[in-house]
Order: structure tokens, then C-alpha cells, then sequence
């Protein structure tokens, strides 16, 4: 049962740390507080769904295509909704929590309530310590990885990524020496949804297409990164790998109690957040500020 | 001028030809496939009629006329008891068929009583509802279940056709005692069959290595899964009518499970399931209505019709023709469409259907039956649904195992 739960755990913790990244991304550096995050994710489901099944355009060209086309989507949606009421952090939340309900009218009325499905990227199972593994959750481990590195590299290593972290540090001395703050807060909300649209791509084929799809890992998300320390990138790869494996430690232990899962993470989620009211990382986090 | 006088001439006229058709509201999720049923059901018996000339009511013959009433029961309770309140305050219907989320259901169920409207349910399964007419005959005697019989029965249908896989297991695993793993998402309507399920497999000489409820709105079942392979389960018993219907028969196949899985998974039953769960799914099976058996004289000729007009088959759901054949054959033969006289002849009635041959019990629920009303197991096999029991209807094809 062990090497279960800790292969389970690891893979589903890959996908968790996808969309929790990008969600603390744009909340560390730009206060942004994107309800809507999971909704980009959704819509890049629906887009490489389309253009693979109805176009029938090829597995890379269509996920290029899908995150390019969301992340140009999230650059409209921040300058028409979330640019104008910036400011006022309840504005924010209520205009994305809109932003997500709009976006998940919008798939019910074109596509219908109904479970869409697409081919895996990659086909096959691998067994690992008696474990099987389908080589589709391996390659979304792999994405994970790769973009938490990328991440890393382009907030450290970039002059873009320098601006970023200085706008995050002080909006206003950023401001006054010559960075062109909206710039910044654009191209990490472009960021952010590519990460998510990204996801939406890499976890299709596991999952079910359909309008609410988004509402399940928006609930987990926000346990990860409160858990993790809201802003917190380091925060949210530890937050996404105890979420998963508190899940998985909870079915492989609890059958009947499959359905606590997510209850019994987000009671850890308060318990931590009874000792260390900011998070894992939170503290971390604000001296960095 | 002109104009104003045809205008007057249109409001004048207007209430009589309304007084020409009969008036039936659909109530379902239109934008779910369960919706989408209810209403081709409706039509295709809509249209039948009307193009013969319409109902014979007291020697008048009358069109029928449609209002499609979208619940959206599946995400709001309150939308689905304003939409039945609508279309009786507004639309003025005489009858209501549809439902198909239980708990909505009984909610419309109240609504409809209130309003003394006939109203025949083509979804829901809880016994509550028919339970109801029983307690308080005269306020809901008005509600009938035409699909699908009643949470009770379905278990036992379910135990019928598991008895038969259960044999083929035993005969392709040599082993006496088959290991079932349940997999039934927490919901009010699984809960009573998961307890009975516990209870009775053992006396059916299967042992249950265990129960995984996964939450109804799930949609990932891998670690359920890897539990359940390493208890070495040779059947998945599955109790699912959400997404994760999909994601465990796309899943069980991507891993090469060896066990096979049965139950009622509602997506497994819709056409699109093979596409959703990427070719993998196969050997799942599920309950089912319609397939093109010879389930009655009527199921064939409706199948293909519904194909050849919606280009997929029916899901249960479409039973809504039955629905309104049965109100079609209760008004000619009471000669109007009082529904206190109609709700005694709908009781007496014996009903040849599209779905089943239906007579109905003290609660207004189907009576259950092997080939009447119990529904029919399909399989799917190399992209096909394939309906295999009861084996002794006409048009049953073998239930597969996969290679051991």
C-alpha cells in the first residue's frame, strides 16, 4: 500500500502544483486574487478538445494553439475586467468570480452539459513498485517539473523577471524608477494563465471535458496555496504534495471515506492554518517583501 | 388600418386555436443529454400523432402542442420548481412529463400537486416519489413513474444480471468466489443499494474486498483504482452517474484491469462514452433501456427512427414518448382530459411501450419484471454497446470477458 500512496500522491501532485503555481504567481507579485484561474484552465480543455477532435489539428499544434489562445484571452479579460477595479481587492475577487461563471455559461450553451473526452498525448502504462502508471500522468509529472523550473528561471534569471519581482517588492519605487508597472502586471497575468491553460492541455486527457470542470480544482487550488502561504511559490509545491498524498492516504486507508478526501485536506489545511495563521511559507514570504 | 383589423382579428382567434391542441410541458435539463432525451422523446411522439390526425378527445380530435421547460435541475433545485411553476401559471399546459434528478423531482412533484396537474415522471428513481402517492393518495395521485422503476428495483435488476456475470467470471477465473470491489459515488440514491450490496454478495458467494465512494462530482478515480487492483478485484461494481463513469472505464482499460465492470454508469449508457473515454473503455457495462432488441413490438421500429432523426440512440430518458402514449390511450378511452378520470384509467391500464410493457403498482411505480420493466445490460465491445441481458429477448448478443 505504501509505494501506492506515494506514487499516487506524487502524480496527482504534479498536477496540483501546475495550477497552484500560477494562481500564486499572479497573487505575490500582482495582489490579483484570479477567481477565474481554473476557468482559463477549463477553456483550454475545451479549445485542444476542439481543435483536436472537430479540426482534427495535431496534439502539439493544438496545445500550442489552446495556450496561446487563452493567454491572449486572460491579457482582454485583465485589460476589460480586472485592470479597471485593480485597486479594490473585493472588486477583483467578485468581477473573476463573474469572469469564471460567464466563461462556464458560455461552454454550456456552445458545447451542452455533456462529458467530452480526448485521446491520450502519449499512450501506455509503466509499473513502478507494483504500481501502474499510464505514461499520460507521467508526461504531466514531467510538465510540472519543467514548468516549476521555468518559473524559477524566469523570475530569477530574466531582466523581465527582475521587473516582476521588483513591482512585487514596492509597486510604487517600482513605478518611480521607470518600470512600466500595468506592463508587469500583464505579463505575469499571461504568465500565470499559461500555466494554467498549460495544465488544461496536459491534464485533458485524464480527465472530463465539461462546463464545470473548473469548480473542483478551484477549491483545491485555494487550499494549496493558503496552506502553502498565499503568494508563496515554494509554498504552493509543498501544499500541492501534501493535498495529494493527504488524499491519497485517505482513500487507501479510508475506502468508504473516498469522498472525505477533499474534506480531510482542507481540515489539515485549517489545522495548519491554526498554528501558522500566514502558511507553510507565508512568513518566508513576507520578509522576501 | 388593415393591419388593426388583422391584429384584432389574430387576438380574437387566438384562445381557440390554443383550445385546438393539448397543451404538454417537457421539464428537463435542456442543455444535459438527459434533457436533450426528454424532449426527442416528446417530439417523435408529437409528431406521430399529430400527423395522424391528433388525439381523439371526446370525438374532437386534438394536436398535441410541446413547451419545452428547461429545469436546470442538475445545478438548482429552485430553477427546476419555477420552471414547473411556470409553465402551469404562464404556459397554461395540461400536463407535465420529465424529471430527472431526484431531488428536484420531488420538489416538482409538490408543485404539480398543488396544482392538481398530472404529472409522469421519465428519471427519477427514488422511491420517495411513488412512496408518496401511497401515504397521501388523494394529493398525489396525479404523479406516475414511467422510467425507470423505482431504486429498489433496480437493485434488484442489478443482482439478476450480476448473478449471470458472476458465473462467467467464475468459469474464466476458476475460482468460486469471485472478488467484487464496489466503487458508488456518495449520493442519496446509491446508499441503499451499496448496504444491500454488502448484504447480499456474500450470499451470492462473492466477496466484496471493499467499498471506494468517491465524491458524485469527481472526476479522477486514480488512487480508488490502484486500491482496487491491489486487492486483485475481479469485478468493479459501479454505482456512477457522473463524469467518473467516464474516467473509470478510460482508466480501468488504459491500466489492462483484468476485472470487469458492471453496474449503472449513466455516462456508459450514452453513445458519446466510447469517444469521452478516449477508446478505452472497453467490457464496461451498465443497465440500460433501449437498445434495438426486441424489448416489446414497439422498441426496434423507435430505435432506429430516433437514430435515423437524432443520428444517436435513446437514453432512458426518452421514454417520454411512452409518456405521453399512455396520456394519448387514457384520454380516448375517458373521452376527456379531466385528470381525475384519467388517474383511475392510467391505473387499470396495461401499456405496450417503447421501453417495456407497463402496468403500474399502488404507488404508481412500474410493477417489476425480467423483460417487462426491468430495463436491459449492455456492454461495451470494440466500440459498440452491446445488449446481452435478459438473454431470452430477441437480439441478445454474449456478454465478452477481456483475456486473461
Amino acid at each position: 500500500m505504501l509505494q501506492d500512496i506515494l506514487v499516487t500522491g506524487l502524480v496527482n501532485g504534479g498536477v496540483y502544483a501546475l495550477l497552484a503555481i500560477g494562481f500564486s504567481l499572479i497573487f505575490g507579485v500582482a495582489r490579483i486574487v484570479n477567481i477565474a484561474h481554473t476557468a482559463f484552465y477549463m477553456l483550454a480543455a475545451y479549445c485542444f478538445y476542439t481543435l483536436l477532435t472537430r479540426f482534427n489539428v495535431g496534439f502539439a499544434l493544438a496545445g500550442v494553439l489552446s495556450v496561446l489562445g487563452v493567454t491572449l484571452l486572460s491579457l482582454v479579460c485583465y485589460r476589460l475586467v480586472i485592470e479597471p477595479v485593480r485597486e479594490h481587492e473585493s472588486a477583483v475577487l467578485i468581477s473573476t468570480i463573474a469572469l469564471g461563471l460567464i466563461f462556464q455559461e458560455l461552454m454550456l450553451a456552445a458545447y451542452g452539459g455533456n462529458f467530452l473526452g480526448v485521446p491520450s498525448t502519449i499512450e501506455g502504462v509503466m509499473r513502478v513498485g507494483g504500481v501502474s502508471i499510464p505514461y499520460q500522468r507521467l508526461l504531466i509529472l514531467a510538465v510540472a517539473a519543467v514548468m516549476l523550473i521555468a518559473t524559477w528561471f524566469f523570475l530569477y534569471r530574466t531582466r523581465v523577471g527582475l521587473a516582476i519581482r521588483a513591482t512585487a517588492n514596492d509597486l510604487e519605487v517600482a513605478n518611480l524608477m521607470g518600470m512600466n508597472v500595468h506592463r508587469m502586471a500583464m505579463v505575469t497575468v499571461a504568465f500565470s494563465v499559461g500555466l494554467a491553460a498549460i495544465a488544461g492541455v496536459v491534464a485533458t486527457p485524464v480527465t472530463a471535458v465539461h462546463p464545470f470542470m473548473w469548480l473542483d480544482p478551484l477549491v483545491t487550488m485555494l487550499a494549496i496555496v493558503v496552506l502553502g502561504g498565499l503568494g508563496s511559490l515554494k509554498g504552493s509545491i509543498i501544499g500541492a504534495l501534501i493535498i495529494a498524498y493527504v488524499e491519497a492516504i485517505t482513500v487507501f486507508t479510508l475506502p468508504e471515506g473516498a469522498h472525505l478526501k477533499g474534506a480531510v485536506a482542507l481540515g489539515i489545511m485549517v489545522a495548519v492554518l491554526l498554528a501558522r495563521p500566514e502558511g507553510l511559507f507565508g512568513v518566508a514570504f513576507e520578509e522576501e517583501r | 388600418m388593415r393591419h388593426t383589423i388583422l391584429a384584432i382579428a389574430l387576438a380574437v382567434a387566438a384562445p381557440f386555436a390554443a383550445a385546438q391542441s393539448i397543451k404538454i410541458a417537457v421539464l428537463g435539463p435542456m442543455n444535459f443529454v438527459q434533457g436533450e432525451n426528454h424532449w426527442a422523446g416528446a417530439e417523435m411522439a408529437r409528431d406521430e400523432i399529430n400527423k395522424a390526425g391528433g388525439i381523439s378527445v371526446g370525438g374532437k380530435k386534438r394536436t398535441i402542442e410541446l413547451v419545452k421547460a428547461d429545469t436546470n435541475e442538475i445545478q438548482s433545485v429552485p430553477d427546476a420548481t419555477n420552471a414547473v411553476e411556470r409553465v402551469i401559471t404562464r404556459d397554461k399546459v395540461d400536463f407535465l412529463i420529465g424529471g430527472f434528478r431526484s431531488e428536484a423531482v420531488l420538489a416538482m412533484q409538490e408543485v404539480a400537486m398543488d396544482y392538481k396537474k398530472m404529472f409522469l415522471g421519465a428519471g427519477a428513481a427514488d422511491a420517495k416519489l411513488g412512496e408518496n402517492v401511497e401515504k397521501n393518495y388523494d394529493r398525489y395521485k396525479y404523479w406516475f413513474r414511467i422510467t425507470p422503476t423505482k431504486a429498489p428495483d433496480l437493485f434488484r435488476t442489478l443482482m439478476a444480471v450480476l448473478g449471470d456475470i458472476g458465473n462467467q467470471v467464475r468459469t474464466s477465473t476458476r475460482t468460486d468466489t469471485p472478488k467484487v470491489a464496489i466503487i458508488a459515488e456518495k449520493a442519496a440514491w446509491t446508499e441503499a443499494i451499496v448496504k444491500g450490496l454488502q448484504a447480499t454478495l456474500p450470499k451470492m458467494k462473492m466477496d466484496v474486498v471493499g467499498t471506494w465512494q468517491p465524491s458524485a462530482v469527481a472526476t479522477d478515480v486514480t488512487a480508488e483504482l490502484s486500491a482496487i487492483e491491489r486487492a486483485n478485484a475481479d469485478i468493479v461494481f459501479t454505482l456512477l452517474s457522473g463524469p467518473v463513469g467516464i474516467s473509470l472505464g478510460r482508466q480501468m482499460g488504459e491500466r489492462n484491469m483484468k476485472a470487469v465492470a458492471f453496474g449503472i454508469n449513466v455516462e456508459g449508457q450514452k453513445d458519446e462514452f466510447w469517444q469521452a473515454s478516449a477508446g478505452k473503455a472497453n467490457y464496461v457495462s451498465t443497465l440500460d433501456t433501449y437498445a434495438e432488441v426486441e424489448s416489446t413490438p414497439k422498441t426496434i421500429p423507435f430505435v432506429q427512427a430516433f437514430k435515423k432523426r437524432y443520428g444517436k440512440a435513446p437514453t432512458y430518458n426518452a421514454a417520454t414518448y411512452d409518456a405521453i402514449m399512455i396520456l394519448k390511450a387514457a384520454i380516448e378511452q375517458t373521452g376527456g382530459m379531466d385528470a381525475d378520470k384519467l388517474v383511475p384509467a392510467i391505473e387499470k391500464m396495461e401499456h405496450v411501450g417503447t421501453a417495456g410493457t407497463d402496468t403500474f403498482d399502488k404507488r404508481h411505480d412500474l410493477v417489476w419484471a425480467v423483460g417487462k420493466t426491468s430495463g436491459i445490460a449492455v456492454q461495451w465491445q470494440d466500440g459498440k454497446k452491446v445488449p446481452f441481458w435478459p438473454p431470452n429477448i430477441k437480439g441478445m448478443q454474449p456478454y465478452k470477458m477481456p483475456a486473461r
